[in-house]
């Protein structure tokens, strides 16, 4: 297709624009495609190269060192010690020492019995003493899978520190001048060798002549290779607190999130792969082990056993989430932006008392209000009774009576009081931040109010929020307490699968996990096929909205 | 046209346009105004209405199941007696309130380390990090509490003793939502560090001395947030409360009281009144700290 510069571009009429915008996109997306694809390439061609210089330096480093960077190989932080850096070296030592004595002890067994997830299961064993049956626990699959995934995290750790050790060594000797000196040595050697190899016909004294030249330029340089003193353990303890600083700030930060969210993702990617449920959880019930993509083709490929599917449920689900996502999203953004711009209006008076209504929501938890909302709208409920007073007949608003229709609009429509408060603060700020004479101008070239709104506000405001509106589409894909307080997933689907835990028809895929892993059978590796599900599709959402919104390519000239 | 403009211009004609003008801008500005304020005075109503109903009902005396009418024929305070004497309510505003303040304690202390790394110091890895946890947050945290209840179980931190692993739980991970502090370092002009640093500051100095009185803006709307996420949490609490009636915090506990048909009946006034009771501190709190929340909020959306 033909691009067209903007000048071509603006002599276009309004309905050829749009089809051209049309056009762009549906060709961007092949290219879009085509840039992910070289991205992962050039990554790839990357990450090779780098394996390939580690090793390159791994071996150089063991060539060019002395005695104590070799000795370092075996045991970590000898070089450091030796060259008087006792604190780099105890603890590249102790490293070693506890790693070593870990996987003798536990590290090994546990990752032994990965593969299988154990052996024996929970059994009864004969007590000869009391003449009676009593139960034993035999492996425990949960303990087998979560400490081989430590171990590995662990074995990966030392990987890393052991290659740390080895560059520590080879800077160390960069600093002090040991190895940049040997290297010029055998250098001065090699070109002896090579001179001699290359002229046989040279005469004695020319030859010792010309070696001395050489020898005298090596040495020159030789002599000339700076020696710094190394950094004394005082100095280390300072730097954490100077240059280091960030590795001081981000110790705690960091490790929490290894172990409490990274750690946790890895098991349950993991469990997706297996049959963990509550039913085999390995210790007090039957093992668990694995059953490879089994569990993907439940959930994602059609079969139709006993007139439901547990794959045409998850349909039906993730396009509520995706439906919900848009409107909860968007229904609060219009709305929000309308109410903070009638509140800002010029002539409105007691501003600050209107904004206050709507703040105070806010800070009243959510739960009650959620919980109090339910309730409202309850069959038995305020609302209901406002109905019957009027003559009308009580409507089933979202309990498991109520049609799935109703049931769904009733939540947005709730949603939409809970989201507006946050939104029309958001707005505010940035409305006020559009120059007034924009405004002025428009007025003076005769346009509307619906022009200004559709030609500056709304333009400025997408563009300033467009991450935002991501983030909270997102969000709002797990919006776990809207849902689970306010319709607790009511009405119930019919036609559902037994083992998709009485999923209804306002479930988020958020809520269904967490109604899949409470309710009895606890069918985790269903639920942890959900969340990669979830994952995925709020990956893919944000690659493709990250490439399309304005805020992302020039970020620095709006601010 | 023109010669029609010119020839309707005369002082007099001209003075009457004016007056016209400035009539009909005035009366359509008074309906538009009072259409927007018909509009607000509803919004008002539809806003507040659920909470004075809540605050109305947890005085009424005459029946404790839910009723068709919100006026209480006969006022009291028995449902606010009963809360506090017949359900385990005062442990549950405790735990909560406990898991609250260190929370808030830890996050904030979490938040702001991780936040002002990645805003004003340079150092290798430092987009990579930012990424990891970008791909990080979009697995669903609801995916994690399957391991952390049974790792916590195991460590004696869930059901009676829930309050140290639900701390942990909050705090731990709370490194991955440094954005909107990120944000308002970023809005620090440099040359503050940079002119420290001259006079000989070493890099912790500079935070301490230099950057945090200027955070104040941004710690307070961090502890605020940090304080009063655990009042409205309901999945992880539940999870790790495990239906243990000592370990639940507030949002659990109420929910306790009204989860079936038959308890509704007999607890739901006095659910109204523990839903006031927990509304009114936290209400109070946010009020005074009203305008950090508008500033973090406000800040943070448009930063991302």
């Amino acid at each position: 297709m033909k691009k067209y510069s903007s000048l071509e571009y603006l002599r276009l009429t309004k309905i050829q624009r749009f089809f051209y915008k049309i056009a762009c996109f549906f060709v961007g997306i092949p290219q879009f495609f085509k840039k992910i694809g070289l991205a992962i390439v050039k990554f790839a061609k990357k990450f090779g190269i780098g394996v390939k210089d580690e090793f390159k330096d791994l071996v150089m480093t063991f060539v060019n060192g002395d005695y104590k960077t070799r000795i370092s190989y075996a045991i970590m932080g000898f070089g450091s010690f030796t060259r008087k850096q006792y604190g780099r070296g105890i603890l590249f030592f102790l490293f070693e020492a506890i790693f070593i004595v870990y996987m003798a002890l536990a590290g090994g067994y546990w990752i032994s019995m990965l593969p299988s997830l154990g052996k024996i299961g929970p059994h009864q064993e004969y007590d000869p003493i009391w003449d009676v049956w009593v139960p034993a626990y035999g492996d425990n699959s949960f303990k087998i899978l979560l400490y081989s995934v430590l171990t590995i995290f662990f074995i990966v750790a030392f990987i890393y520190t052991w290659r740390l050790n080895i560059k520590q060594n080879r800077i160390s000797e960069e600093i002090i001048g040991s190895m940049p000196k040997r290297c010029l040595e055998k250098e001065k050697k090699q070109k002896i060798v090579e001179l001699k190899k290359n002229n046989p016909d040279l005469s004695t004294e020319e030859l010792s002549q010309k070696t001395k030249e050489i020898e005298d330029e090596y040495n020159q340089k030789i002599e000339e290779v700076p020696s710094k003193p190394l950094k004394s353990t005082k100095d280390d303890v300072m730097s954490l607190i100077d240059n280091e600083f960030h590795k001081t700030l981000l110790a705690l930060p960091v490790t929490g999130i290894l172990i409490f969210t990274v750690m946790p993702i890895i098991f349950m990617i993991l469990v997706a792969f297996t049959n963990y449920s509550g039913q085999a959880n390995g210790y007090t019930n039957h093992l668990f082990h694995w059953v490879g993509m089994d569990n993907f083709n439940t959930v994602l490929v059609w079969s139709n056993s006993g007139g439901a599917s547990f794959s045409a449920t998850f349909g039906e689900v993730l396009a509520w989430t995706l439906m919900w996502a848009f409107f909860a999203t968007f229904s609060n953004y219009f709305l929000g932006m309308i109410v903070a711009m009638i509140i800002n209006k010029k002539g409105i008076k007691l501003k600050k008392w209107w904004r206050t209504v709507l703040v105070l929501t806010i800070a009243i938890p959510q739960f009650i209000s959620l919980l109090y909302v339910n309730k409202m709208f309850s069959y038995t409920g305020v609302i209901n009774g406002v109905i019957t007073n009027l003559g009308g007949t009580p409507v089933h608003f979202m309990d498991d009576y109520a049609e799935p229709w109703v049931s769904r609009l009733t939540v947005i429509l709730v949603n939409i009081w809970i989201g507006i408060p946050y939104l029309m603060l958001i707005a505010t700020g940035i409305l006020m931040n559009i120059p007034a004479d924009l405004y002025e101008s428009a007025q003076i070239d005769g346009a509307n109010v619906f022009q200004q709104y559709m030609k500056i506000t709304l333009p400025y405001m997408l563009f300033v929020t467009g991450p935002y509106l991501l983030t909270s589409f997102t969000g709002n894909m797990n919006n776990f307490n809207v849902i689970f307080l306010l319709t607790g997933g009511a009405p119930t689907m019919i036609n559902t699968p037994p083992n998709a835990a009485s999923v209804g028809s306002t479930d988020l895929l958020i809520t269904w996990l967490f109604k899949i892993t409470t309710t009895a059978g606890s069918k985790y590796y269903l639920a942890s096929v959900i969340g990669i599900l979830v994952f995925l599709v709020v990956a893919i959402i944000s690659i493709i909205v990250y490439n399309i919104i304005p805020s992302n390519k020039n970020e620095e000239d709006f601010q | 046209m023109a010669e029609e403009l010119l020839n309707t211009n005369t002082p007099e004609v001209v003075e009457h346009k004016k007056d016209k003008r400035h009539m009909g801008l005035t009366a359509s500005r008074t309906i538009s105004n009072t259409v927007i304020y018909f509009i607000l005075v509803i919004m008002t109503v539809v806003w507040l209405v659920p909470f004075i109903f809540l605050v109305l009902q947890s005085f009424r005396v005459e029946s404790t199941g839910m009723v068709g009418y919100i006026i209480p024929e006969q006022w009291g305070f028995n449902n606010y007696v009963n809360l506090f004497t017949n359900t385990k309510f005062p442990k549950w505003f405790m735990n909560t309130f406990i898991i609250a303040l260190a929370t808030a304690a830890l996050q904030t202390i979490i938040v702001l380390c991780m936040s002002y790394t990645l805003s004003r110091l340079r150092f290798g890895g430092r987009k990579f990090l930012m990424n990891f946890m970008l791909v990080l947050g979009m697995f669903p945290g609801m995916l994690t509490m399957i391991i952390l209840y049974r790792v916590l179980a195991d460590l004696h931190m869930t059901q009676q003793n829930s309050i140290p692993g639900l701390i942990l739980v909050y705090a731990a991970s709370s490194g991955m939502g440094y954005y909107v502090s990120k944000g308002f370092f970023d809005t620090l002009p440099k040359s503050l560090d940079e002119a420290a640093r001259v006079d000989g500051a070493n890099r912790a100095q500079v935070l301490l001395k230099v950057i945090l009185p200027l955070s104040k803006p941004i710690v307070i709307y961090t502890l605020l947030t940090a304080f009063m996420g655990p009042w409205g949490d309901f999945a992880f609490a539940s999870y790790i409360a495990f239906n243990n009636s000592n370990g639940m915090n507030v949002a659990v506990g109420l929910n306790s009281l009204i989860s079936t048909p038959a308890s509704i009946g007999k607890n739901y006034t006095m659910f109204c009144a523990g839903g006031v009771v927990v509304a009114i501190p936290i209400t109070v709190l946010f009020l005074f700290l009203q305008k950090y929340y508008v500033e973090g909020v406000t800040g943070g959306a448009v930063k991302g």
